[in-house]
């Protein structure tokens, strides 16, 4: 039941991204909120719904977004998969899977809306996006991954308490 | 007369005689001297009094003034918000303004206004989210614009919000004409928020400062909107074309209220484009 606070939680997620973080620009990139808190939630090791919430996040951000469904769609659930593949592995140090997600998952989302809007017809120039769009909006990700990775794990110790998880 | 009378007579004369010397100015310094003790022994007590009187009614008044600086600092926070306020509503009511002007001075257009209140989620796209949509009669296509000139055309609409599609984003491209030149060409946004002008026909001579309007060709925006002027013209004699860069007229950084037009329909032209041989 505790899981219901994924739709406003995700819900403002958006909001905030489409209402201000998008305005903090550095070059011509800048954050992703929600891919930020998918990540950040899919790695916490007592979450069982991240996949779910990837759904969610699709469908809220494909409603705001002219960014054609699939790269929404396979955008996020790739970085839940990327998160969920590091998490077995790299559990004893949660920050630094949180960061190889981060990284991960903004290459790949970034280099899947350069090739599909390349493919319906949107001139856009590698070096350009690359210099001007992904690195800057990956090191924004970076650097924005640690506050939210704190402020998901204490949600992820409310929806799956402790004595409810053993 | 008894003895006792004879003393207390005496006395009185005596001090009699001293107050009227006193009086008459014979004790001068002696009075001065002892005047001053006097008012020193009265200072130094009243200032004690002073002392003790703070000492035992300042905490009362300390109560009191911090409840009054706590009324003030609230009225001082509740005035600061007013401000806010109302330079937020200075702002809003320049802009409506200025639109007004605009649409006054252009009554051959309806238009609406309607505020920003996002911005699409994708660094790769340059669109907006405005809050007007279908409940207010904006449709696809319908071209949005500011006092200023041309932001772009509204892409999707849903009852209450529609996302605009601006000139700068890398999928846009606008006709336009150059006033100056008095030649075609065309706009195309790009990942940076640019503008660049192309199909600039290599024997025109295009200057620095030409503006740029929109000619109406393709049906997708009414002719004679402004969209900027010419900074930069690049030609290179192996090319087709010749390329410009544009200073915006329009800040896209700062859009907050834009105006829709709504009695103009683009033209889908699609069904009489050629179609390619097989």
């Amino acid at each position: 039941m505790r899981n219901s606070i994924a739709f406003p939680l995700l819900g403002l997620a958006v909001i905030l991204q489409s209402a201000i973080v998008s305005q903090v620009k550095l070059i011509s990139g800048y954050a992703d909120l929600p891919l930020l808190m998918l990540a950040a939630w899919a790695l916490q090791d007592r979450v069982k719904s991240a996949w779910h919430w990837a759904v969610l996040t699709c469908v809220m951000v494909g409603f705001v977004s002219s960014m054609p469904w699939l790269v929404v769609a396979a955008g996020y659930l790739g970085v839940i998969f990327m998160a969920q593949i590091l998490q077995r592995r790299v559990w004893q140090a949660p920050l630094l899977a949180m960061f190889s997600v981060i990284l991960m998952g903004t290459l790949f989302i970034h280099l899947l809306s350069f090739a599909v809007l390349r493919v319906l017809g949107t001139p856009f120039a590698f070096a350009d996006v690359i210099g001007l769009i992904t690195l800057p909006s990956l090191l924004l990700n970076m650097l924005f991954s640690i506050p939210v990775y704190a402020l998901m794990r204490d949600l992820a110790h409310w929806v799956y308490p402790l004595e409810e998880y053993e | 007369m008894n003895s006792r009378s004879l003393q207390t007579t005496i006395i009185f004369l005596v001090v009699g005689g001293i107050l009227a010397l006193a009086l008459g100015g014979f004790f001068g310094s002696a009075s001065r001297q002892f005047g001053s003790v006097l008012i020193d022994t009265q200072t130094w007590f009243s200032s004690r009094f002073l002392g003790l009187q703070d000492f035992f009614t300042a905490p009362r008044d300390i109560v009191s003034l911090r409840t009054r600086n706590a009324e003030l600092e609230a009225q001082v926070s509740q005035l600061q918000a007013q401000v806010i306020e109302l330079q937020q509503t200075v702002n809003e009511t320049e802009i409506l303004a200025a639109l007004v002007d605009f649409s006054r001075s252009n009554p051959e257009s309806t238009y609406k206004a309607a505020a920003v209140i996002g911005f699409d989620p994708s660094p790769f796209l340059h669109y907006i989210i405005i809050n007007r949509g279908s409940n207010d009669d904006i449709r696809r296509g319908m071209p949005v614009v500011t006092n200023q000139g041309l932001v772009g055309r509204v892409d999707a609409v849903i009852a209450d919000a529609a996302r605009v599609q601006l000139i700068t984003d890398p999928a846009s491209a606008v006709n336009v004409y150059l006033k100056n030149a008095e030649t075609s060409a065309v706009t195309f946004g790009s990942v940076t928020g640019d503008i660049s002008l192309d199909m600039i026909s290599q024997n025109i001579t295009v200057e620095s400062g030409d503006l740029i309007l929109t000619s109406g060709l393709g049906g997708g925006y009414p002719s004679d909107l402004p969209i900027g002027q010419v900074v930069t013209i690049r030609t290179l004699e192996f090319k087709l074309f010749q390329q410009a860069t544009i200073q915006p007229a329009v800040d896209f950084s700062r859009l907050e209220i834009v105006l829709i037009i709504t009695n103009f329909r683009p033209v889908d032209i699609t069904p009489l484009e050629p179609l390619p041989s097989p």
